[in-house]
């Protein structure tokens, strides 16, 4: 389903909970539904980020398949998501990625291609496999612009492409102003994001993945990707003050704050992403939206390789194999730079702003309450 | 008639030689049969339950229920208490006096303990929901609903250990001297007996046997609608009456309320009721008022309409309200027929249009001046001079667009039902208990419950008995 046809299904679906309201206590999606009586695309797109996909209320509905019914909760959210993330995207082109996913796979392999066939070209053969030791030892490898210069200028686009995102959620979903936010507004949003607190499958035992029954495991992955990436983050940074304020050239000792974090946010990443694909390979397929699983899938793939070349250039920096493991790292952080605004990791910009956008509307007096 | 009892004469003779194989059986897969297999499983490790829906249809009509009503001394939605002499006035205000009031009165005593035997089984909670904070303190809300809460049971019985036969139809009951023997089930086209120590029938009542309904209501049973389980065709209930099991309760009557009657013949559930009643009128088939729509505050009075509505010509109504109230109550799941004028509303509806326009338009001169209306409250804002009243919440219907909504019964559940004494056995014509039959849930709870209803209890009966009649028929076998 595409365009009105899916936001039609959905409201549907969203009418149905409206009048049962049986899984108010799962999560912040239902209170939001019973302040509404009519959804249309704006309210569609926002219910659709704020939901977590924990599948709580899939086992809980006495309306799910093969009731005439049909409420598939989880799978028409999904549904929708993955629309709003194209409808919000740019340019259209790209956007197309959320639509087709061998797009998305292409992006992501001529991402690769393309830095190995560039890294390739620019370094003389011999210097890739000879080894090297002590400081700017990488960069006789792939010289310091190289990496610098295209690494800055992705960051850069990805980031404006996800503000041009952020600006349309928040008009497309007629979010109301953020300001001014009260501190409550935002110590809640900000908590929920840190907590993942909606990954508890309402607020208690867990989601319902992979399958029918609670259980933590989803939680406990997805925290290890989430903080192991904000670790990788904090390690390049502190590199990046390393090298540019302390002007100490990489490779920094075993010891080093850099590697440190790196090397913690890797396994973490490394041990989360295999626990993800794991669940959801073996998840319940009847809540699943295919289409947006192989946007998680290649999301995670893409993730866990980049975590993994970047642990094995840790591991084989001092020989003759380091230069080419670090042109396979550098390849598939472009990669996942490139494919960033146009694939899996974009739900961490719409779910935070639907959070935010959730605690802004519970915090105003219900206009549209109704009070029985 | 004569094959049937040839296959039950051979089963007959081939039980009587063979081994009881079960402990227990449980024939149901509700709240009831589930606390039985759970409260005899502690007892013996053999308890088979057997339900007669599909996996995914398991556990009738709890899968639609919400809370359970029970005493406490403070409970986690509310610091106040809500006594056992309170809960027995309530009951006896609703229904006019339990017919067996020690079972009542055990029922509510026992109550106080099942949340927290409840949360040993697996089951979440969570606070009242919005717009029902008026039971906030006498009920509990399970996380999620009754399916919720069916999934959280069969995960413990699966934990325990007892065996569960899902599509398990059992159409009969081998019983010999007032002893049970074993039941009979078919898979397909073949028949299969299963022996047992001790049955403990927890099937539910026979709302959705249309035809039974039939007996006592003629045609008109076929304009009604069954908001639960399509399985609840009383086979069960039926063979222990005609085992000389006691029967309980008015056969004809049952719990229904206004459902919209484009909803689904079967498991319709919570969402097809309407409660836009008290905020409009209601007019039959030819266009004419019949009930004050007014008249008690809509949570104690929505469980009249059923009734009502089955008494009117074609078992059909229409709740009538115009663009100041629409929104005024709980959204429905389906859109209102709408339109411009009365006139066009009542031709959309198929209602004689001189008639409803007359009916509203007298309506509307007996509630002339009336401006606003407090739903939370008995307000009355009323009609003068007009027959039937409406005693409460009385505006005129006069702004466009009109809107309306057609009405149907909606059947809950029956009241008929085994009598049990007070270890849950089932009684005998002859006043004698059967020596290993039980009973719990619905099938049983036209011992306390005669007409109304209070919110939550039909649980309370059904996990009370459930546990009951779970622990006897373990102790029974174990004998």
């Amino acid at each position: 389903m595409q365009g009105a046809d899916l936001i039609d299904e959905a409201g549907r679906q969203l009418t149905i909970c409206n009048a049962c309201r049986y899984c108010e206590g799962y999560c912040p999606v239902f209170p939001a539904i019973e302040v509404r009586r009519e959804f249309g695309r704006a309210d569609v797109f926002f219910l659709a980020n704020l939901c977590h996909d924990c599948r709580a209320c899939y086992y809980a509905c006495m309306y799910s398949p093969p009731h005439e019914f049909a409420v598939n909760f989880p799978q028409i959210m999904s549904e929708v998501r993955l629309e709003s993330y194209r409808a919000w995207s740019w340019p259209p082109l790209l956007a197309g990625s959320f639509r087709d996913i061998r797009k998305g796979i292409i992006l992501a392999g001529l991402s690769i291609g393309l830095t190995i066939a560039l890294a390739l070209t620019l370094v003389v053969p011999v210097k890739l496999f000879a080894v090297h030791r002590g400081p700017g030892g990488f960069y006789t490898v792939v010289p310091f612009l190289v990496m610098l210069l295209p690494a800055l200028g992705l960051t850069l686009y990805g980031g404006a492409v996800w503000m041009i995102g952020g600006i349309r959620f928040w008009k497309d979903t007629e979010g109301e102003l953020p300001c001014p936010m009260s501190f409550r507004v935002l110590a809640q949003t900000v908590g929920d994001i840190l907590n993942l607190k909606w990954l508890r499958g309402g607020g208690q035992r867990g989601c319902y993945y992979p399958k029918a029954h609670p259980a933590q495991a989803r939680r406990l992955y997805h925290s290890l990707v989430y903080y192991g990436f904000l670790s990788a983050t904090v390690s390049t940074t502190l590199a990046a003050i390393y090298q540019d304020i302390l002007h100490k050239l990489p490779p920094y000792p075993y010891n080093s704050a850099p590697v440190l974090f790196g090397s913690i946010g890797g396994v973490a990443i490394i041990i989360g992403v295999v626990g993800l694909l794991v669940l959801k390979a073996t998840s319940d397929r009847d809540p699943a939206h295919s289409p947006s699983l192989g946007l998680d899938y290649l999301f995670l793939i893409i993730l866990g390789m980049t975590a993994l070349s970047g642990m094995l250039t840790l591991l084989f920096r001092e020989s003759s194999a380091m230069g080419i493991i670090l042109t396979v790292h550098l390849g598939l952080v472009a990669a996942l730079f490139i494919t960033m605004p146009y694939g899996k990791l974009v739900h961490s910009l719409y779910r935070s702003l639907a959070i935010l956008r959730h605690h802004l509307e519970q915090s105003q007096p219900h206009r549209n309450a109704q009070g029985h | 008639m004569g094959t049937r009892s040839t296959t039950q004469d051979s089963s007959l003779t081939l039980v009587a030689n063979a081994p009881a194989q079960f402990d227990v059986i449980v024939v149901g897969g509700g709240n009831a049969a589930l606390c039985a297999a759970l409260a005899a499983r502690r007892l013996t490790p053999s308890v088979l339950l057997l339900e007669r829906a599909p996996q995914h249809m398991r556990g009738g009509n709890t899968r639609h229920t919400r809370n359970i009503r029970c005493a406490s001394a403070g409970n986690a939605n509310s610091s106040e208490e809500y006594k056992v002499e309170e809960f027995l006035e309530d009951l006896i205000d609703v229904t006019g006096g339990p017919p067996n009031l020690d079972l009542a009165k055990l029922a509510i005593r026992q109550s106080r303990d099942l949340p927290h035997w409840m949360s040993e089984h697996g089951i979440l909670w969570q606070p009242a929901l919005a717009g029902t904070l008026h039971l906030g303190r006498t009920n509990r809300w399970f996380l999620g609903g009754g399916k919720a809460l069916v999934n959280a049971y069969y995960d413990a019985l699966s934990r325990m250990g007892i065996a569960v036969r899902y599509d398990a139809h059992v159409v009969d009951l081998l019983i010999e001297d007032g002893e049970f023997r074993a039941v009979t089930l078919m898979n397909g086209d073949a028949q299969e007996t299963i022996g047992g120590r001790a049955v403990v029938v927890a099937a539910g009542g026979f709302e959705a046997n249309i035809d039974w309904l039939k007996r006592f209501w003629g045609d008109a049973a076929d304009n009604f609608l069954v908001r639960g389980t399509p399985f609840n065709d009383g086979t069960i209930l039926a063979r222990l009456i005609a085992k000389d099991a006691r029967q309980i309760g008015d056969p004809k009557s049952f719990h229904a309320i206004a459902v919209d009657g484009r909803a689904p013949k079967f498991d319709g559930g919570i969402v097809t009721r309407l409660d836009s009643i008290p905020v409009g009128v209601v007019v039959n088939r030819y266009g004419r008022r019949f009930y004050d729509e007014g008249e008690d505050i809509w949570p104690k009075r929505y469980a009249i309409w059923g009734r009502l509505i089955a008494e009117q010509p074609g078992q059909i109504a229409y709740s009538i309200v115009d663009a100041k109230t629409i929104r005024s109550f709980l959204p429905p799941v389906y859109k209102p027929y709408q339109a411009a004028s009365l006139k066009d509303l009542a031709a959309l509806l198929k209602l004689d249009i001189a008639t409803f326009v007359d009916t509203i338009q007298s309506f509307n001169r007996a509630t002339a001046g009336n401006i606003e209306f407090r739903l939370t409250r008995l307000d009355g804002v009323k009609t003068r001079g007009l027959i039937p009243p409406k005693s409460n919440w009385a505006l005129p219907i006069d702004r466009a667009p009109f809107y309306g909504f057609p009405l149907r019964p909606g059947i809950t559940f029956t009241y008929m039902g085994v009598e049990v004494d007070s270890q849950a056995r089932v009684i005998q014509r002859s006043g004698r208990p059967f020596s290993n039959v039980y009973a719990a849930g619905e099938i049983m709870s036209g011992n306390i419950l005669t007409k109304g209803y209070l919110a939550g209890f039909g649980l309370t009966i059904g996990s009370v008995f459930g546990r009951l009649a779970g622990k006897e028929a373990a102790n029974h076998a174990g004998r």
